[in-house]
Order: structure tokens, then sequence, then C-alpha cells
């Protein structure tokens, strides 16, 4: 049961498009659906003006796949708060892409925009091409960023990945910019590729596991010891790593791994030991 | 201005005694008036008619609440209002923006609100945003209970000279009355330090809470203000502080003629904790209302909690830090120069605590326990204990146990077997209802128009879609929040502005400020203020100063004050 909705022209203004979501879609027909109210810039519109609908639907959220066929950077807030389901993006997508989302699955293969699974409390995102700042984070002002879930992104990410995380875990296949996993909770962030500076700032609890290289650790952080693998919610990975405990401005009990091998400027850490 | 007709209503109109009566209700030029021909008709049968809300005490504008916008987009995020054709867009949903604030209360069937903490360095702020707030009538009460001026005076009993300041402060700031936030604390906060109780006196002054309490209860008998002086007593929110809230009744008591309220104290719930610490937290209502029962000088609001996540924002520092303290949360802290101080919390009320549980029964057993609805009125100390938008609900807890028991099932275990609420069998009437919302707030406001359906009263009226007589109220509590969440007219001065929940007409509403007039010779007092401006303030005299043309739509109440 799989509904394709395809963008007819070329967004000038963004579009707040929380409707599309397999939990608004289920149970209703194509025309219902094209019906469906959504924002663009300050002019109200239905689903049908923006997009082009074919298929159908089932009845309830688990038996409903939406294909996503265009550009649709400036289109944010795609399924936010679905609970089950599966989204697929063929193209690339904007903000707060899977907000708050419960369940399912949203796959892109395109880039993400800013905010990408901010709040989520479960499901999981996969996104093909590159993220923007905050990937599961909280929104502006909250302390609540994710809350359970994965998002695994094949490219690079932006700042701040993981702001507030509280549970769950980010996969970056790419590198990531400054501020990974800043004031997190919990959780767990794994990074394939080079980290910039800052990482795990004013954490309190979590892991930050990297594998390659950074430039610098904050000298808020400790250095723990020496392990020679880490743990990533059941999958292991090889190391050796310094175990760096932090962030201590916040009295925090964060683990950040950095691998030993790419980081031969923090030999000095050692002598702590 | 056409006239309009209010045909079979139900009205309660307490002020002039009229409990459920069906009646008609004419309107022309604004006012009530005895009778109109050739009017629109308004078919109110089936409703209930009520004056237009009064609401004594809602922080909705003002430098603070304005940073607490800025601090909490995640409060907004979720509470979008659209423009319409009439309403200009906005967000909610603890701190409303204000446009949004003035659409709310109208929707509600309010129509007077009181902002009650204006710092006078920024009224400037707080009349631009009151400006900026439509639909409703509203007032700001400035801040002087931590004044450098007022202690100076009160330390040498020159009462006459604290008189003159605080008229020429109502005139400048367009203020409304006088209020007192932990009264000396706030001065001392600006050195980091606070007052203990009523009798420690406030550092480098000399001075006690109480004597400041005293006098400026004297100076507003002096001045003749409309409103009595309006108390955030000391020790607020702190287990055990229900004696200070005893003292600071007792304090003016001999200051009472005439049987008439001298002293309006604030969302007292926050005032009635006993117990040694958190854990021993207990209920203080009973000490409380024993002693409002039995005198006529006080009156009260109750600043009920509700279950939800808000904003605290009180000019009372030294507890916006200990609340910040407390929960870890982001957090604002401010003192103002020589006048007062404030800070923003943001704070979530869980039913499943104790504390917040019990502070949510302490609420309703006081509103529930003070017998003359006329000493007792219904607020939330919007955004401090809940939002406005709340008031529907705890209409619905007062006037049905049913209400309270369904809430009472769900709060921490510990909280209900300790709450005397379950005890407590009063429900509130309609009558009682329009007491503690409408007229018994216009008339601790001193507000002759409002509050009630008289003729030559403003026509601010609120028609509800509740019929008492087809339905037992107290068994449908869901039926009296729905009324109460949406009027079904909102009358504002002669003119519909909200039909069926919808706003239908944007007006300005006014901002009331008394206008104190003194003998001249007392208010001479200007070049000597000058003088000690240079040296106090940051901000040159001539800027410090509101004038009237900063008003959008000013409405002086002239006052002759005694001296």
């Amino acid at each position: 049961m799989a509904i394709t909705l395809r963008l007819k022209k070329e967004l000038k203004v963004p579009i707040n498009a929380e409707c599309i979501s397999p939990n608004v879609f289920a149970g209703k027909s194509i025309e219902e659906i094209a019906e469906l109210p959504l924002w663009e810039g300050n002019c109200k519109r239905s689903l049908n003006d923006i997009f082009e609908i074919g298929g159908d639907c089932g009845k309830t959220p688990s038996e409903v796949i939406i294909h996503l066929v265009g550009s649709l950077s400036k289109a944010q807030r795609i399924a936010a708060s679905m609970s089950d389901g599966e989204v697929k993006i063929r193209g690339d997508v904007g903000m707060h892409l899977g907000e708050e989302m419960k369940g399912g699955k949203i796959t892109v293969d395109g880039n993400v925009g800013s905010w990408a699974g901010s709040a989520m409390k479960g499901g999981t995102i996969e996104v093909e091409k590159d993220a923007g700042d905050y990937i599961g984070g909280a929104y502006r002002g909250s302390t609540k960023g994710m809350q359970g879930g994965a998002i695994i992104i094949r490219g690079n990410a932006g700042t701040e990945v993981g702001c507030y995380m509280r549970k769950g875990l980010i996969k970056i296949y790419g590198n990531v910019d400054q501020f990974v996993g800043i004031r997190m909770r919990n959780g767990t962030i794994v990074v394939q590729g080079n980290a910039k500076e800052r990482a795990g700032a004013y954490m309190i609890g979590g892991k930050i596991i990297l594998c390659s290289h950074i430039p610098s650790v904050l000298p808020t952080f400790t250095i723990d010891s020496i392990k020679s693998k880490a743990k990533a919610e059941g999958e292991e990975i090889k190391g050796p790593f310094y175990l760096f405990i932090g962030d201590l401005t916040e009295n925090g009990n964060g683990k950040l791994y950095v691998p030993k091998n790419r980081n031969e400027h923090l030999k000095d850490y050692e002598a702590m030991l | 201005m056409g006239g309009l007709l209010i045909k079979n209503g139900l009205i309660y109109d307490p002020l002039n005694k009229i409990d459920g009566e069906k009646m008609d209700i004419a309107i022309s030029g604004g006012k009530i008036v005895e009778k109109i021909e050739n009017a629109k008709v308004i078919d109110a049968s089936g409703m209930v008619v009520m004056p237009g809300g009064v609401d004594i005490h809602s922080h909705i504008v003002g430098a603070k609440v304005n940073t607490g916008r800025l601090l909490r987009p995640e409060d907004h995020y979720k509470d979008v209002e659209p423009k319409t054709a009439i309403t200009r867009s906005g967000v909610g949903c603890s701190i409303p923006s204000t446009f949004t604030t003035g659409y709310r209360y109208s929707r509600m069937g309010w129509t007077t609100v009181m902002d009650p903490a204006m710092p006078p360095l920024k009224a400037k702020h707080t009349h631009e945003e009151l400006n900026d707030t439509p639909m409703v009538d509203k007032g700001s009460y400035p801040l002087l209970g931590s004044n450098w001026f007022v202690l100076e005076h009160l330390r040498a009993k020159e009462y006459e000279e604290c008189a003159a300041y605080v008229a020429w402060m109502m005139n400048v700031t367009k203020g409304y009355a006088i209020k007192i936030v932990n009264p000396g604390g706030l001065e001392a906060w600006g050195f980091g330090r606070n007052v203990r109780d009523i009798d420690d006196p406030v550092p480098n002054f000399d001075i006690t809470p109480r004597e400041i309490v005293q006098g400026l209860c004297k100076v507003n008998q002096l001045l003749n203000l409309p409103h009595t002086i309006h108390v955030h007593t000391n020790n607020l929110g702190k287990p055990g502080n229900y004696i200070t809230t005893l003292e600071t009744m007792k304090c003016v008591e001999n200051l009472a003629t005439d049987r008439k309220p001298i002293i309006h104290l604030t969302h007292c719930q926050f005032s009635a904790f006993a117990g040694e610490d958190w854990r021993t937290l207990k209920s203080a209502s009973e000490e409380i209302s024993k002693y409002v029962n039995s005198h006529s000088h006080v009156t009260l609001d109750i600043g009920q909690i509700i279950f939800t996540n808000t904003t605290t924002m009180t000019a009372d520092g030294p507890f916006q830090f200990i609340l910040y303290q407390m929960t870890g949360n982001k957090w604002v802290n401010n003192d103002v120069e020589t006048e007062t101080s404030s800070g923003i919390v943001p704070f979530h009320y869980k039913r499943k605590s104790y504390v917040h549980a019990t502070q949510w029964a302490i609420g309703l057993e006081l509103i529930l326990q003070i017998k003359d609805p006329w000493k007792i009125f219904l607020t939330t100390d919007h955004p401090n204990a809940g939002p406005f938008t709340a008031y529907p609900k705890i209409i619905a807890w007062l006037m049905s146990q049913k209400a309270r028991d369904t809430i009472m099932k769900k709060i921490s275990k510990r909280a209900r077997r300790r709450a005397l609420l379950s005890t407590i069998d009063r429900e509130y009437t309609l009558y009682e209802i329009a007491i503690a919302t409408r007229a018994g707030q216009a008339k601790a406001l001193g507000l002759k128009n409002k509050g009630h359906l008289g003729i030559g009263a403003d026509a601010d009226i609120a028609l509800y879609d509740l019929d008492p007589e087809k339905m037992n109220l107290t068994k449908h509590p869901v039926a009296i929040r729905r009324a109460f969440r949406n009027s079904v007219y909102t009358i504002k001065d002669g003119e519909i502005v909200v039909k069926n929940g919808e706003v239908v007409k944007s007006v300005s509403g006014k901002t009331y400020w008394v206008d104190v007039k003194a003998s001249p010779s007392l208010l001479e007092i200007e070049p000597e203020l000058q003088k000690v401006f240079e040296e106090y303030y940051t901000v040159k005299y001539e800027n410090y100063l509101v004038p009237e043309h900063h008003l959008a739509a000013t409405t002086s109440i002239p006052i002759q004050a005694k001296v």
C-alpha cells in the first residue's frame, strides 16, 4: 500500500508539511489526502496544490508507505510525530524531518536539513547524504533532545549533533562539525569520520565514540583510561581508545572515546594516567 | 455605537444582588441603560449572562514578561495562532504574545485585566505592551515595597512626604495601585541578601518589612487610592511561611476603619505553607482561612496551581533564585536599580509530586474554606501557577466536587492522604463564581463601572452557553469548562467583540491610571527628586516619566487625596 507524492513545481518559500505523515494519511482516501491543509509561506494551501498524488494507502499507520519525490529542501516538519509506517524520500528534505517521531522509518536518499529527528522518541531515520545542524537535538529553548530510536547519516553532519540527547543512537559515517553531543544527558553518538573541536561540551552523561581525528579535547575533560574497544548499542568498535570523562564544568559523567592511533597529538594525556 | 438588547438571559449580577433571574439588558453608547428601542436583539435564552470578567492579578505585560517570552521559544512553538482578517498572529502558551493575550481573555469573556508588577523604571515598556494588548481594559501596579525613596521616607515616619512621592509615582508611571513584593527583601537582594521575616530589618535601611507594609497602608489611606495595597508576602514559597502571612495581615489590623478591606494578599496559595521543609510541607489553609473568616480588612486571590508546564516570573528575585537552584532550569534574574528585582524560571507542576499536589490542594482549600466569596478571588497568578486560560478548569473544580475528585485520584498518594480538600464538600454556585471572577475583583479594585450590570455600568458583558435550569451543573463539570472556555458573546463597551469563541471585532481597550490630586504644596517635590535622581539613577529624570500621550487609550481616574 504505497502512496506517491511528486512535487509539482520548485518550492520558492518554505512549506510546513506536518500533514505528510502515515498517521495522518492512514484510513483516508486519495481525495481526502489531496485536501489536507498545509501552509506555504503565509498562504494556506491544500496538499494537491503542491504535490501530484497517486497510489493508495492503508487503514492503519503501519500499512502506510509514503514515497516523496522532488527537491523538498524547503519542506519542513515532514512526518512529524509519526508513530508507524514508512516515509521514503527521493531527493533532499528540509528542517525538522521526523520531529518527535515515535516509531516507523524514514529514509532519505539526499540531504536533510537541520533538526532531523529532534526530540524523537522512537523509530529510525536513515539519510544517504549529508545532514544539517542539531541532528537529534532539542527544539530551541527546550531541554528534551532525542529520547529514543536511531538516526543514521551516511554523509557529514553539522554542529551540535545530539544536543540535549537523552536516549537512543546517532551514527554518523562522515565528519561532524563542532559541539557534537553538547549538553548530552544519555544515549550514544558514534562518529566514523573526523570531528571538530569541543566534542561533548556540557555533557552530563551518555557516550560519544569518535573513530577518527579530533583536533583537541576540551580542558574540562579528564582522561580516565585506555580502552581496547568501545560498545555502541550492542556493536563493538575496535580501539584502542583514550576514554575521557566530562564535562567537569557540569559535574558530568559523560564518556568521550577518542581513538589513540589517529590522535598522536593527544599522547601527552597518557602521562596523566 | 448602536444599541443592543440582551433578551431572556439568566442574569448573575452579584453587585446588584441578582442571582439567576431572567431579565433583559439594554445597552446604548457603551453603557447599560434602562431601556432601548429599535436595538439589535441578542436572544440569550438558555444562556448565563454575567458582567465581563475582571482579573486582579495577571502578569501579562512588561519587561520581565517579555524576557520570559524570549527565554521560552519552546513554549510558543506548539501554540501558534495564525492571523485572521480581524486578529493578528501570535503565539502562546504560558506567556502569550500581547495580542494573543487580549484575544484569549476576550474569548473567555474577560474584559478587564490588571498587570500587577511594573518596575517604575520599566513603566514605558509596560505601557507600550499594554497599548498592544487589545480587547481588555487594563492597568498596572508600580512596585513600591523596596523603593529607596519609600524606604527612606517610611524610616523617618514621613507619611505625608511618602504619600506625595507615591502620588507623584502613580502620575509619572501611570500606575493604578501600590504593589509590594517581598517588602524590603528585594532591596536586600541587590546585595545578595534577603529578609527572613516580617521583623527582620532591611540591610542598610534600618526599617522592617512590618513598617513598610504599615507605612504604605497608611499612605494608601492618605491618598484614597481605589485599590488597597497589593501585597506579595515575605518568605513566599517557603515551608512554614503561613506565620509570616498571618503576621502581615495582622500588622495592619489596627489601621482598618469601617470594615473596609485595606490590604490585598495576592496569590496566597504560595503563602500558606506549613511544615519545616519540603518533605514535611503541609497546608496551612485552615489557619489562613480562619483568620480571614473572622476579619474584614483583608482580601485575597488564590494563585491556583495548574498541573502544567509554565513559566514562573515575579519581582521576587531571591525567591526565583531559590527556584532556579531547586530545578536547575534556565533562569533570568535582575536587579532594577533602586526599585526592585525580578526573576524568571520555567517550571513544571506535576500531579505526582507531593509538593505540587499539596500546593494544588492548598489553593482550592483556601477558596473553599473562606466563606465570604467577596474576600477571595480566582486567579492563577498567570503565568506563575498556570496560564490564565485554565480559569474554566478552576471554575469547574470550584463548582463540582466530582471534578475535584477526578483530579484527586490522579495526584500524589501522600498528598491525597494528607489533603484537607477531600473533606470539603462546598460547591460554588454560579452567583459565587460571578463574585470570585468579576464582581468581587471589580469591587476590590474600586472600579465602579465594572463587574456589574446596573444602569450606568460599562457594557462589558459575557454570555455563556450554560443552562443551570436544565442541567445539574455540579454533575457536569465538563459542560462548565466548555462553556467558560469560549463565551457565546463577549460584549466590550457595548460592542460584540467575540461570537461563539471567535473574535469578530478587535477593540483597543482602555488603560486606567490614578491621577491623584493632593494639596499643591505637598506635590512640589520634583526639584528635590530631580537632584536625587542624578545621584541614584542611570536614566535622566526627563526620560523616566511616562507622558500621557504614550498611552494609546488613556483613562485617568481622578482621586482626591486626604492630604
